[in-house]
């Protein structure tokens, strides 16, 4: 993106610190005034600091990071939620330590919130941060030392620990070898300034920094005393009041204090947008798609789906059923299916493993049943807290002998809440397991998107009680779809023994080879049967070109980001992503022979050719690159990263450029 | 049973066409060959097949509707109870019959629920469902068939082999001392039907099931079961002297025949609803305790804890899920709606 540039052009200004100058990105700068972005400036507000200099961007990105449990994560929501109100495009990404207390001021330990803003759609976490608030200057080296600030950006940081003798020195050293380094350095007494609001001054200062991140981006005051009001509305009047003062104090200190602003023009949205993360977006999925029951077992990173789905599934007389483990999570949501109410259950990598056996028996008795795993490290336990896009051969080729079953693949916020009702809808109609994989990415951002519009058609019919004609089958294989009527417990005439083991029509069990090789076929054929219904996905960018890039679920806005950029500076380069992934799509063979070359991204695991005892009689592909050499005999190239954070578009145009020279 | 209640159908809308086929299929008398398919390929003698014959009656004796009943059960020889039953079935996992059957009771509180396992299917690889079964206490019938061996496998150790026993996996004699299901199920949380029977007394079998069906809650039945494929003596001298076999007998438990008391003499009066005694006679194994342990109607089922009884209609739901959306809507500028 143009905003990369916006720090390469610096220049020192008299205070000694380091300002940001004309650049592409800047569309404009000015002396300070009424900026179009604010509506309207709060009554109370106090006068702008002359000297300020405002700098008009497209976007930024900024960061709030704390030890865990100061806040920082309610602050970072909460300025995504109060951007996203004044119309700018946002996506918010939690930063998260692996440990739920890690200890105080440790480089590890950094929590709290990247929001990534701009005047137009924002669909990924983009690359580095321009400007961080940081509550202790360790927990702002780890993000320092993960490169996931630009070089030379600006922070804020609070400036107690000079007080402090234990730490003064650890934080005068970090401080200075930062602005050596050239990042843009103002220190801020937060507690010191909180303290006059609040005894507590450690629980307030979250609030003081969404002040301060409102100043300094020129938004609307009003919009956030109301944020704040949302945010803390459970806990009554009181609570608003002292949180309002802090975020004012935060605000009033922006404007006397700092000399520099932002302002992002927003574009004038005329469309109700709803702003959630991807679980909850799966949470709404399910209540939008009928489903009754939710059976799970905790686990990260899927859980906040399961709890908000609990807080809010009995309204509408739903259940989650919290099991005693994934099997039994798995096992139950089966049983309920089949009693006649299609079943979701959630969980993520390990989970998923354990439930395989239990899918497969899903596959075996044509069981409807949608699973959804939020991918997050792996093998074994893995990173629990990271993305990582490393499951989908376990949930193509999963489960014992041939289970065919249907793969799909959110690849935004907004999928999540649709593929649901629209897993729902295919394991009723096909009687199939329908594997939903998300990953930590999708679930731990948050973005806007269209409110939905609610429809009939997005709920589950009513369970089938009427007499089984006469003479039909529990199997009754179509022979050129494999599609059976499924009988349903309460239907008089319907009587048989669904079984795991090998069966013939009449649900019997069977040993014999024809009645084998027929009944595999016919659970085959539903997957093509499926298949014969799917559009042909849609290529971003032109048809044919020099190189085409293939991804697949949460990678989507950072690979079209970086495709966008490429082609406006004339690379023929478009990109494709597959939302199914099993079966796939008809008509990609055809688009992969309109481009010279061809290269998936993930984030699985692919060997380098450039390691030594690599080449191409032993390299592993990433997992799509596997399956559409497979499929379409075609050379299919991959790049692929498991560091656990989300791809960002600076990578996918170094690949890009990469691939093209 | 004289009419088919449609009080407890699921809550959809648009369901009186179905109801009414049901009503047209109203029966007032069912015959055992209506819970009949099949015939079973249990080895002759296996205990098993009285099993089977016992349930089949109880079916019959209660007019149970073959369509609303459903037997769930898991992997091994007993297993394969349910394709003997003419009613709608499910033979699953090894292990994991129970949290299926919970799942079918959950989303269809009109059906019946029986479930069968193995010993090895209940109390090894599934026992984690076992622990919770008890405690989620939902109401179904639940049997374990204890032959104290892996039958369908071929003769390995199971949890309640007793310590010595010969099996292919414990040749010079099994290692450990077989658990007592009876005093862990008595320990768990929300227990609230134990009872334990031998296939081989017919008529106590068929009382003790009878109690069990009629139980409202999770109704956990261990049957001691002959195996005489790979144990053929293991439980002999329990058949051939009545002595060791202790029936329990209580106003408020099973009453016995004089048929019965005149050959087992071993006769204990215990109170069902005495937990403290009902563990104790647990934990005798010679005799066999036989009857019901403990029983208390009061536990409260998870599935009425659980489920709500509005008809989910699509206004209930859309209002749900718009009130919902209007938590985390961002209206633009001038278009808030009123209600919001
Ligand atoms: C996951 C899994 N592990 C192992 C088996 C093999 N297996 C089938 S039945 C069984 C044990 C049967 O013993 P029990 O449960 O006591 O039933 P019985 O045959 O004695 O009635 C085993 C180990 C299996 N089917 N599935
Ligand atoms: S092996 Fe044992 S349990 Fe299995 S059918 Fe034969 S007698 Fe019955
Ligand atoms: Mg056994």
């Amino acid at each position: 993106m143009a905003i990369e540039e916006l720090t390469k052009v610096k220049s020192k200004n008299k205070n000694g610190r380091v300002e940001q100058a004309s650049s592409p990105a800047v569309e404009q700068t000015r002396g300070a005034g009424v900026s179009p972005a604010v509506a309207q400036t709060s009554p109370s507000a106090p006068p702008l600091k002359p000297k300020a200099k405002v700098t008009r961007l497209k976007e930024h990105i900024v960061e709030i990071i704390s030890d865990s449990g100061e806040g920082a994560q309610k602050c970072g929501q909460s300025f995504g939620a109060i951007v996203a109100r004044m119309g700018l495009g946002v996506w918010t990404v939690e930063i998260i330590p692996a440990e739920i207390r890690p200890p105080a001021r440790s480089v590890a330990g950094a929590s709290g919130n990247r929001i990534r803003f701009g005047s137009t759609g924002v669909t990924n976490g983009g690359n580095e941060t321009d400007l961080v608030v940081a509550f202790n200057e360790q927990v702002l080296l780890g993000r320092v030392r993960a490169n996931e600030l630009k070089p030379g950006c600006t922070i804020l940081i609070e400036s107690m620990w000079r007080e402090d003798r234990r730490v003064a020195e650890s934080y005068s050293t970090a401080i200075d070898e930062l602005k050596a380094a050239g990042y843009k350095v103002y220190e801020i007494p937060m507690e010191v300034e909180c303290h006059k609001h609040m005894p507590d001054a450690k629980k307030g200062k979250n609030m003081f920094a969404l002040g301060l991140l409102i100043g300094l981006y020129s938004l609307d005051l009003k919009v956030g005393r109301e944020q704040v009001a949302l945010t803390f509305g459970k806990k009554g009047a009181k609570v608003i009041e002292s949180n309002v003062a802090l975020l004012e104090a935060g605000y009033a200190y922006a404007q006397e204090n700092l000399d520099f602003r932002y302002e992002i023009p927003a574009a004038k949205s005329t469309e109700a947008q709803i702003v959630v993360n991807g679980n909850t977006a799966l949470a709404l999925g399910v209540l939008a798609s009928g489903m009754e029951i939710c059976a799970m077992y905790p686990i990260t990173p899927a859980t906040s789906a399961s709890h908000y789905l609990s807080d809010v599934f009995e309204v509408v007389g739903g259940v989650v059923h919290q099991a005693e483990d994934e099997i039994a999570a798995c096992t139950f949501a089966i049983g309920a299916s089949y009693a006649g109410k299609c079943t979701v259950t959630i969980t993520s990598g390990p989970g998923f493993s354990l439930k395989q056996e239990a899918i497969g028996l899903a596959v075996m008795g044509e069981i409807p049943l949608v699973v959804v795993n939020v991918q997050r490290g792996g093998p074994s336990t893995g990173q629990p807290t990271k993305t990582e896009q490393a499951d989908l051969m376990s949930a193509i080729y999963g489960s014992h002998g041939d289970a065919p079953k249907v793969v799909l693949a959110p690849a935004t916020i907004e999928d999540c809440f649709y593929s649901v009702i629209m897993a729902r809808k295919i394991a009723e109609t096909f009687n199939m397991v329908v594997v939903i994989l998300s990953d930590a990415n999708l679930a731990n951002s948050q973005a806007p998107f269209t409110r939905p519009v609610f429809d009939e058609a997005w709920l589950a019919p009513p369970i089938d009680q009427s007499a089984v004609p006469t003479g039909a089958k529990p199997y009754d294989w179509d022979s050129k779809t494999g599609l059976a009527r499924r009988f349903i417990p309460g239907q008089p005439g319907g009587q048989h023994t669904l079984t795991g083991l090998a069966h013939d029509e009449d649900s019997h069990v069977a040993y014999d080879a024809e009645i084998n090789q027929r009944a595999i076929r016919a659970r085959s054929l539903k997957l093509a049967a499926l298949q014969k219904t799917l559009k042909p996905p849609t290529v971003f960018g032109d048809q044919t070109g020099d190189l085409l890039v293939i991804g697949w679920g949460s990678t989507k806005g950072a690979i079209e980001e970086a495709v966008t950029e490429l082609r406006e500076q004339g690379k023929k380069v478009s990109s494709m992503h597959l939302t199914f992934l099993q079966p796939m799509a008809p008509g990609i063979k055809e688009i992969l022979a309109g481009f010279r070359k061809v290269i998936a991204i993930e984030n699985n695991w692919s060997d380098l050719p450039s390691d030594e005892i690599i080449d191409e009689s032993n390299r592993r592909y990433t997992m799509l690159a596997t399956l559409l050499r497979s499929r379409y005999l075609v050379d299919v190239d991959c790049f692929s990263e498991c560091r656990g954070t989300p791809l960002k578009p600076a990578t996918v145009r170094r690949v890009i450029m990469e691939a093209l020279s | 049973m004289n009419t088919i209640t449609n009080n407890s159908m699921p809550t959809a809308p648009g369901l009186a066409s179905a109801n009414n086929a049901l009503l047209e299929l109203y029966k007032e008398q069912y015959e055992l060959e209506d819970y009949q398919k099949g015939v079973p390929r249990w080895c002759s003698g296996c205990g098993d097949n009285a099993i089977l014959t016992a349930v089949q009656r109880l079916c019959r004796d209660e007019a149970l509707a073959p369509e609303k009943t459903v037997f769930v059960s898991g992997i091994g020889c007993s297993s394969r109870f349910p394709h003997y039953m003419n009613t709608y079935g499910v033979h699953s996992l090894h292990g994991r019959a129970l949290p299926i059957a919970e799942g079918i009771r959950l989303a269809r509180p009109d059906l019946k629920v029986f479930v069968n396992m193995g010993d090895g299917d209940c109390f090894s690889i599934g026992a984690a469902h076992w622990v919770h079964a008890v405690r989620y206490n939902m109401n179904m019938l639940a049997m374990v068939h204890d032959n104290n061996i892996y039958g369908l496998t071929k003769k390995q150790a199971s949890p309640t082999s007793p310590k010595g026993l010969k099996t292919n996996t414990t040749p010079r004699g099994a290692y450990l001392d077989a658990l007592n299901p009876l005093t862990v199920t008595l320990g768990i949380a929300n227990v609230s039907f134990v009872a334990q029977v031998v296939d081989w007394i017919p008529k106590l079998l068929y009382q003790t099931l009878s109690e069990a069906y009629h139980h409202p809650g999770f109704s956990f039945v261990r049957i001691i079961q002959r195996c005489p494929e790979w144990l053929p003596t293991h439980l002999d001298e329990y058949l051939r002297d009545p002595e060791r076999v202790l029936l329990l007998t209580h106003d408020n438990g099973l009453t016995l025949d004089t048929d019965l008391t005149k050959r087992y003499t071993k006769i204990e009066e215990h109170d069902p609803s005495d937990i403290h005694r009902a563990r104790e006679v647990a934990s005798g194994s010679d005799p066999i305790p036989v009857g019901i342990l403990y029983r208390n109607e009061n536990v409260p089922r998870y599935e009425e804890t659980r489920s709500d009884t509005r008809l989910r209609t699509s206004a209930l739901i859309r209002k749900g899920l718009e009130a919902e959306f209007d938590k985390f809507t961002i209206w633009p500028k001038g278009h808030q709606p009123q209600h919001a």
